[in-house]
């Protein structure tokens, strides 16, 4: 999204927030949220039982879809609560019910490439802080307040409006779409001997 | 602070909107109550319905018909010993009704039983109800296995494969109605609160709308929410004579009730989602053609005449007890309750009458809340006994043909209706 | 018994709670090991029964699955076994009579019939026309009594609830008119060796003609709940299918027989009692799925219907008993008599050393028999056929066991 029209945005709906809207003890519950976002990733890489481990990773996604909501999205948060938490987890938990719990449990927890796991991670963080960083200018000091009823309507026109003005994410999000058709069909040739 | 818990009453939205916590508090307070309220109610009911559908009587035993036999199982269940199976896993079992009920009961907080009788009106509520009751299967797939067991484990993976599968004809459904929502103004809502008044608006209930699009769609999401709340004939979750009680077979007491709390809490989410999205919400019939003030004082009898007719019934109860020492207390308690039923028809009389010399009053403003949630409490009645008489009426799906005809037949029928619900909306506007 | 324990108590890694199964499970239901031991699909040993909901009592029936497919099945009976064969050794003809009720307790007076005939045949004393005819009524009232109650349990069973209730209401009426005529409702003891203890009491015949004008339409409405039903036709059609011939070598009779196209009835084939007397049709179906199994029984409460209107309409006067002696000795000899109970082929085998009590008796049960079907029908099916397998073969383990 270019600058100029971002801060165009952000000063449209700074205008129009109604004082009554602003949310109460934000941070409060910014970090109690994100708390429960890291320990349940957390958990997630310790616990031994693959069910706990699934359990976690769903506290992480729904304290995740709340961060989305303070932040104003709540189509992102009901779109991560249902794709995330109530569709794929139910699946994961689906697979690993299937599993032999017992030895799943006595294998060994981390594989031989963890340093690469962890070089990984390390890249990865370093690409947010780097980012956070250096795009401060792109980035508002603080949180704007978006009125909550034009989001959704946000959302679509980005995504589908007319090429140019709004809908400049439409060809992105097509191509993203494939790519997760050919995941599909790579994992039905994958399980599938014959078709 | 009484400032702003007073500030409120004048108010015309929810309490969510308004940015008022004390209000919205309240709200789930009485909506939790309630909810529980219904739950119990509905169990009475459905034994009793069930039991005319099959020559039975059903409870006739614990209170005057019945009355307190839910009151009396929930004691019982209760006062239970709190059995968790030696092998189980001890957490995932202890919490997995929890889930379950929390999904349950969360998703109430965006039903409009009124245009402000809501805890919220969120912009993207239809994708709330739908994300968060898709998390209730959460609760059945960890409790079955949780429990260690075979038929547990049968139970939660069909229930949800099941779920999972409906819910994608679910979701489809409630698009096709959202998209009758952008009919007038060029702008579609999610919002539970705008659908229903998008349907007063254009003046016709989405079921009758472009007619017979919204009635399939209305039957697909029907159908698909009797599947996804796991009754009967798609109760392949607890098939009882297949897997004795699945997913929950291994739990008794406080926990096994809180699963038949979740059930019945699911049951009368889904159908409120059905009420607003094509049955109008808490519209009653006719609000445009018959909306002079005499039709609203008319309408506004309704809910005190249904409380009268009730009273009546319970009063030809007490008339019909045989005359006799062992039924004294019997005929007294069924008095008391047709006494208490006629004084709520009563008040809900007197209201009506204070409320028809003017619309600011506090009394028209309180009667026209009853009415509101007169109407939808009506419409979610009748979808309650829908589900008792599938119950009663038809045998159980297997699990393949339910799978069937869920991917096979909902499934492109809700997407045809869906894409010709676009067409034809596009034509006419 | 002690090695196939041993070889069903060994570690078994396929469980899914990864613990060894507490019980003996036969070698040919043995999981095999899958090839890659981690991140497999499994197979599954299900125990269903004796404690289920849906096995009639207490049949257990071992099931080996995958996923929710039938690989095999084992019946372990004998949770009911009370010796009954054994028992009559140790009891004159008269005081066993009794206990051929208890095996199969919903067609109690079926059994007494085909006891009573048995040993009637060892005497060689017949039973006098009168008693024939009543002994004809009571047995058909019985066979539409038995049918009505494996309706009501297999609907249940497929997860109609309400046809139960439809059905006990209209058995109650038959079970009064037992308790009229000879005081019992379930184990009737209705008949003796040599003809009927009692005389039908006043307003027999119009009760009985009552009950047939009350029970027609009912049945109508049986079949209005369940035969057009669409989940019905689908949990039915093309379940448990077995053919003629694998029934005729199972030794399976009645109505699963008839289901398969077999037209074999003992009423017709061998008649016995009074049974030439009477013009009645045998249904069959053509398929022997769960649903003709289904029509057939459907058909044949209609013909008892006609059979008792016969016999009814048609019962001559005489002597209820012939004449037979106090103490009953039957010549030394052995003897075997069968007829067609509402399950099957219910068969009586007596050898007797001319003493008062029997030298060994023993029963062929049709219960047991056809329950050897089982297996055949339902592998490659659903544990939800099993089930419904389970109802339509219509099993009574009270006569499994004995």
């Amino acid at each position: 999204m270019n600058p100029s029209l971002n801060m165009a945005l952000i000063s449209a709906f700074t205008t129009t927030t109604d004082p009554g809207m602003a949310p109460v003890a934000t941070p409060f519950f910014f970090y109690l949220l994100s708390g429960l976002a890291v320990a349940g990733g957390f958990l997630v890489i310790t616990r031994r039982n693959p069910v706990h481990c699934a359990l976690a990773l769903i506290v992480t996604l729904i304290a995740m879809a709340h961060l989305y909501l303070m932040l104003y999205a709540p189509f992102v948060a009901a779109v991560q609560i249902i794709v995330y938490a109530g569709g794929i987890m139910v699946l994961f938990l689906f697979v690993i019910m299937l599993v032999s719990i017992e030895r799943a449990s006595k294998d060994r927890r981390f594989n031989r490439i963890w340093p690469v796991g962890l070089a990984a991670a390390c890249a990865l963080m370093a690409l947010f802080v780097s980012a956070f960083v250096k795009g401060r200018a792109l980035f508002p000091d603080r949180m704007i307040a978006i009125p909550e009823g034009s989001n959704t309507q946000q959302v679509a026109s980005m995504l589908y409006g007319e090429a140019g003005r709004m809908g400049q994410y439409t060809f992105a999000f097509e191509i993203a779409s494939l790519l997760l058709l050919v995941a599909i069909l790579g994992a039905v040739i994958m399980t599938k001997k014959k078709i | 602070m009484p400032n702003f818990i007073m500030s409120y009453l004048g108010s015309t939205v929810t309490p969510g909107e308004a940015g008022n916590q004390f209000w919205a508090l309240i709200y789930v307070l009485i909506i939790f109550a309630a909810v529980s309220l219904a739950v119990v109610a509905m169990n009475w009911f459905e034994r009793k319905a069930l039991a005319h559908f099959q020559i039975r009587l059903g409870p006739m035993r614990v209170g005057p018909h019945g009355l307190l036999q839910p009151i009396a199982d929930a004691l019982k269940l209760a006062l239970k010993e709190d059995i968790i199976p030696a092998e189980a896993d001890q957490f995932v079992f202890w919490i997995a009704p929890v889930i379950g009920l929390l999904a349950a009961f969360t998703v109430y907080t965006v039903i409009p039983f009124g245009p402000s009788q809501a805890v919220s009106d969120m912009n993207i509520g239809v994708l709330f109800m739908l994300g968060v009751s898709s998390l209730g299967v959460l609760g059945i797939v960890v409790a079955g296995w949780a429990s260690n067991s075979h038929y547990p484990l049968i139970g939660a993976l069909r229930s949800s494969a099941q779920m999972v599968s409906y819910e994608v004809a679910m979701g489809l459904a409630v698009v096709s109605a959202v998209l009758m929502t952008s009919m007038k103004t060029g702008t579609g809502t999610l919002s539970m609160i705008g659908i229903v008044e998008s349907q007063q608006q254009q003046g016709i209930w989405f079921i009758f709308k472009f007619f017979p699009l919204g009635l399939i769609a209305f039957v697909n999401f029907v159908i698909a929410m009797i599947a996804e709340t796991n009754r009967a004939p798609f109760d392949m979750a607890e098939a009882e004579s297949e897997l004795t009680a699945g997913y929950h077979t291994e739990y008794s007491g406080l926990r096994w009730s809180l699963f038949m709390l979740a059930e019945y809490a699911a049951m009368i989410a889904v159908s409120s989602i059905a009420v607003t999205l094509w049955l109008g919400g808490w519209l009653r019939p006719f609000p445009n053609l018959l909306n002079a003030p005499a039709w609203d004082f008319i309408f506004s009898l309704f809910p005190g005449l249904t409380f009268g007719a009730l009273a009546a019934v319970a009063v030809i109860g007490v008339m019909r007890m045989p005359v006799h020492p062992y039924f004294r207390v019997q005929r007294i308690g069924l008095a008391v309750f047709a006494a208490l039923l006629g004084f709520i028809a009563l008040f809900l009389l007197v209201i009506a009458l204070a409320g028809r010399s003017s619309d600011a009053t506090v009394a028209a403003r309180f009667r026209d809340g009853i009415d509101y949630v007169y109407w939808f409490v009506l419409k979610v009645a009748l979808f309650m006994y829908l589900f008792i008489w599938c119950r009663a009426t038809w045998p159980r799906y297997r699990f393949d043909q339910l799978m069937r005809v869920g991917w096979k037949v909902l499934l492109p029928i809700t997407l045809v209706v869906l894409i010709l619900t676009a067409i034809v909306g596009v034509i006419v506007s | 018994m002690s090695a196939a324990a041993k070889d069903g108590t060994k570690e078994n890694v396929n469980d899914v709670s990864g613990h060894a199964l507490p019980h003996a499970i036969p070698s040919h239901l043995h999981l095999e090991t899958p090839e890659k031991p981690y991140l497999d699909s499994n197979e599954l040993i299900i125990n269903m029964g004796p404690q289920h909901p849906a096995t009639h009592g207490v049949l257990r029936v071992i099931l080996k699955l995958d996923g929710e497919k039938v690989l095999g099945t084992e019946c372990v009976i004998g949770y009911l076994h009370r010796g009954v064969e054994k028992i009559a050794e140790n009891r004159t003809y008269a005081m066993f009579n009794p206990y051929v009720d208890r095996m199969d307790y919903v067609a109690a007076v079926s059994n007494g019939l085909g006891y009573c005939e048995a040993v009637e045949k060892l005497l060689n004393v017949e039973a006098p026309p009168r008693a024939d005819y009543i002994r004809v009524i009571l047995t058909e009232l019985n066979r539409m009594a038995s049918h009505q109650l494996w309706l009501g349990t297999h609907a249940l069973d497929i997860g109609a609830m309400t046809p139960l209730f439809y059905t006990f209401r209209d058995r109650e009426e038959i079970l009064k008119i037992f308790e009229k005529y000879c005081g019992a409702r379930l184990t009737t003891h209705a008949f003796r060796i040599g003809g009927c203890q009692y005389e039908t009491y006043a307003g027999f015949e119009k009760d009985v003609k009552n009950f047939l004008t009350f029970v027609a339409p009912k049945i109508d409405e049986y079949e209005e709940l369940l035969t057009t039903n669409r989940i019905w036709l689908e949990r039915t059609k093309n379940v448990g299918v077995i053919s003629g011939e694998d029934c005729v070598a199972l030794g399976v009779t009645g109505p699963v027989l008839r289901a398969s196209g077999v037209e074999w009835d003992l009423r017709k084939a061998q008649p016995y009692s009074a049974y030439s007397k009477f013009d009645f049709d045998i249904p069959t179906g053509e398929n022997g799925d769960t649903y003709d199994r289904y029509l057939v029984r459907m058909e044949e409460m209609r013909q008892s219907l006609r059979i008792v209107e016969q016999a009814v309409n048609s019962i001559p006067e005489g002597p209820i008993m012939a004449k037979v002696p106090k103490v009953i000795k039957p010549p030394v000899g052995e003897i075997y008599h069968s007829i067609e109970a509402p399950k099957g082929e219910l068969g009586y085998f007596i050898v007797s050393d001319g003493s008062t009590q029997p030298y060994r008796l023993r029963v062929r049960p049709p219960s047991l028999v056809n329950l050897q079907a089982l297996d055949v029908m339902v592998r490659g099916l659903l544990v939800a056929d099993v089930i419904a397998v389970i109802g339509t073969i219509d099993i009574v383990l009270g006569e499994v066991d004995r």
